[in-house]
């Protein structure tokens, strides 16, 4: 990096402080690597997967400690579907929405969640616990309908079942 | 270098040979085909995004954008067929789709790509009803309204804010129908790192961009019994507004200009060229100190959106830059202190208006250091009033509205001439409205300051015409001072940076518009077929201002009467404290701060 503003130091503790030392010595690593700019999605991925989403002091000290101007962050942060700009809960529900899964009423599972939780597609719940998300398939339509939470399958969900299934991941949540 | 390979290819039936990494649009240009295009700018990266300028090129199972294929060897290209335009029409019908459709409303009727496109391509009628994208209008920018309701998602916006004026404010948010362009974070124009400059108003071929409107108080005031309405025009006024009346690019109008002026009611015309001669002399001044003290080098501060950058993205250079207050702040200071007075007025009752070439003079005529402490009246009255000393900024397109709004017949007026004593003017202070002429005015009165004897030289052409950037030397007296124009702030980085690195200037001329103000945001859409930004455009407005000047006696800010008269009888001359209260100012550091 050639240029820097006039009060950086402070601009670089700020950042620091908010992305922490971990991530502030990957963005430094990655700004050394043969093509900086390509290094944006790389560390956005490791901001994310460190707070679950990105928030705009995120991005706006990734765009400082890479000196990437905040609007070209900002830009690529909200183009990619894969980059959540609002928090997400401790456990991620992912219902499948697949032909398979639909036809065996996953739409009926995903109503009864929502339901419960008092949130749609994409929210999160009040409490923090749950972030509710639709995939189109998740491969394993023998098992119709998919809940997926967090990295864990259950298959053949009925309307029925979705309170004892949540009850057990609050229950994880309370621990 | 060697020479280019040469590829030969085909054009509607046409052989054509072009040099290798040609596109298939300029290839077409050649042989007089002009392909339709929206996105597509010619001195901005290619984007390839709007697809309007599609072509049918053999053996492709697709339409190819002509903007940013390149050709190869024995390519047959079709730019036309039944099915071609088909395709262009139904793009541009897509478009329109999505759009308010409120041209006979909207700013730019009569000057929008894609209304002219509609028109060209056969448009006629709505084959498409879909979902209509809705935002509400952002006015939050003293200079610059945001209507992404207007937006085609054509970027040039994003382009020329990153490329030409290095700020990267702007940027595609979302996807797919929910894009939206805008400042990060979808943050407000006012609290984004915009430097006001207006470039995005120019190069948006809709009207997703505009000048944030000042005509209203100005009508209220020109309509009020008891204002003394006094108006001011910028250099770069006179060598444009005759566009908006159909004149050709480059045709001088001062005279007109003034006369319409009158017509509108303003009670008197002055002319913003006095207000440079005073800029001239106050800044030859300055330097002639800061080159005995420094610090050096000293950097122009006459472009508000050059100072907006500076202040946001280099603060740390903010002692480089001239103290003088701009020409038209000095002018509206000057016309309700001095002209106040000579004329028996009271100044809260002169409502000043400044005609400029710029957006960002808006946002600098509300700064609170360009307002004006008025002394308390007799009756004890007003006491620590602070009022602007410019109260209203219309770029000129406004002006041109105005004029024929009025039913003002612009071309067929006869002549007439600025007021005193606010209206006399060197031809130093209409060079000011081109890329270098402040350099070159600054020069003129630097050489006399120095020498002491009258300047043998008026011309310095080297720094005339300046595209994008230039550095010279210039020998005064026993100096040779190291020079440096810059216009397009990307340009200005480039000197900027090696000024931080330690490389010794003596004055930096910086505008942040391309071409200087003539080339500014607020001035006229181009006629139809002439791309915003053109070098060969900007040249033609330039060379307006150097007729002017060439053409007057009075060549140089000294020789100016009406200036010895306000120093002698008012200001008690240049540098002393009083001119330094009404003519300078002081900058500050501001948030956000940019990424360089």
């Amino acid at each position: 990096m050639t240029t820097c503003t006039d009060n950086w130091e402070q601009v670089e503790a700020a950042a620091k402080t908010v992305l922490g030392e971990r991530l502030a010595e990957y963005i430094r690593r990655a700004t050394e690597k043969p093509h900086p700019e390509s290094q944006l999605i790389a560390v956005l991925h490791e901001v994310q997967s460190e707070f679950g989403y990105l928030a705009e002091a995120h991005l706006d000290a990734v765009a400082q400690l890479m000196q990437v101007p905040a609007a070209k962050v900002a830009g690529v942060a909200s183009f990619y579907h894969f980059f959540r700009l609002k928090p997400r809960g401790k456990f991620m529900i992912n219902v499948c929405l697949g032909t398979a899964c639909y036809v065996k009423g996953a739409e009926r599972v995903a109503q009864k969640i929502t339901e419960e939780l008092g949130i749609t597609w994409g929210e999160t719940s009040k409490d923090g616990v749950f972030t509710l998300e639709g995939s189109r398939c998740l491969g394993t339509c023998g098992l119709a309908p998919v809940v997926m939470i967090d990295d864990e399958i259950h298959g053949e969900v009925t309307p029925d079942q979705v309170p004892a299934l949540l009850e057990k991941y609050l229950k994880k949540a309370r621990e | 270098m060697a020479k280019p390979k040469k590829i030969s290819l085909t054009i509607d039936d046409t052989l054509v040979e072009v040099d290798a990494g040609t596109t298939i649009m300029h290839a077409a240009e050649q042989l007089g085909i002009r392909i339709p295009r929206l996105c597509y700018h010619p001195d901005l990266s290619l984007a390839g995004s709007c697809r309007v300028c599609i072509v049918d090129v053999k053996g492709m199972g697709y339409y190819m954008a002509a903007c940013s294929s390149e050709v190869w060897e024995g390519m047959v290209v079709e730019t036309n067929s039944p099915e071609i335009r088909q395709a262009r029409r139904d793009i541009v019908e897509l478009l329109l789709d999505n759009h308010p459709m409120d041209c006979q409303t909207c700013e730019r009727d009569g000057h929008c790509e894609l209304q002219n496109l509609a028109y060209s391509l056969g448009v006629r009628a709505r084959h498409f009803e879909g979902r209509r994208k809705r935002f509400p209008i952002e006015l939050s920018s003293d200079s610059v309204v945001r209507d992404s309701e207007k937006c085609v998602l054509c970027g040039r916006c994003v382009r020329v804010c990153a490329e030409i004026q290095g700020v990267h404010n702007l940027s595609q948010h979302g996807r797919g129908f929910n894009t939206v362009v805008a400042p990060a974070h979808m943050k407000n124009m006012d609290d984004s790192v915009c430097i006001q400059c207006g470039q995005c108003i120019n190069v948006c071929p809709t009207a997703a961009f505009t000048e944030k409107r000042s005509a209203g108080p100005v009508w209220d005031a020109l309509a009020n019994p008891e204002m003394h309405v006094v108006v001011q025009t910028a250099p770069s006024i006179r060598a444009a507004i005759g566009e908006g009346f159909g004149l050709p690019p480059g045709t001088p109008a001062t005279a007109q200009m003034i006369t319409a002026l009158r017509r509108l009611g303003f009670d008197r015309v002055f002319d913003t060229d006095f207000g440079a001669d005073l800029t001239i002399i106050e800044e030859a001044h300055e330097f002639l100190t800061r080159l005995k003290g420094g610090p050096l080098p000293m950097i122009t501060s006459c472009s508000p959106g050059w100072i907006s950058f500076l202040e946001k993205f280099y603060p740390e250079l903010i002692p480089h830059a001239s103290t003088c207050r701009s020409p038209m702040s000095m002018l509206s200071v000057l016309a309700k202190t001095y002209y106040a007075e000579k004329a028996g007025l009271d100044p809260r009752k002169i409502f000043m208006v400044a005609v400029m070439p710029c957006v960002a003079k808006k946002f600098e005529a509300r700064r609170p250091e360009h307002f004006l402490e008025l002394p308390t009246l007799s009756k004890g009255e007003g006491l620590g009033v602070r009022v602007p000393a410019t109260d209203a900024v219309l770029t000129t397109r406004e002006l041109i509205w105005m004029i024929k709004c009025y039913g003002i017949d612009f071309v067929n007026l006869p002549p007439g001439e600025f007021d005193s004593p606010l209206g006399t003017a060197s031809g130093a202070g209409d060079i000011f409205g081109a890329t270098g002429g402040v350099m070159e005015a600054t020069l003129r009165a630097a050489s006399e300051l120095i020498t002491g004897k009258p300047a043998d030289r008026l011309d310095y052409t080297e720094v005339r015409n300046v595209e994008g950037l230039r550095e010279t030397y210039v020998a005064i007296g026993q100096h040779n001072i190291h020079v440096a124009v810059a216009n397009g702030l990307t340009n200005a980085k480039i000197i900027l940076d090696r000024v931080k690195a330690g490389e010794q200037f003596h004055v930096i001329e910086v505008m942040a518009c391309p071409g200087g103000c003539v080339g500014g945001g607020g001035q006229p859409y181009p006629p139809q077929g002439v791309k915003v930004l053109d070098p060969d455009l900007l040249r033609r407005r330039a060379s307006a201002l150097y007729s002017i000047d060439s053409e007057k006696k009075l060549r140089k800010s000294y020789d100016n009467p009406a200036i010895d008269e306000v120093y002698e009888s008012f200001l008690g001359g240049p540098g002393t404290d009083k001119a330094h209260k009404l003519l300078h100012t002081h900058y500050h550091a501001r948030e956000p701060r940019g990424i360089k």
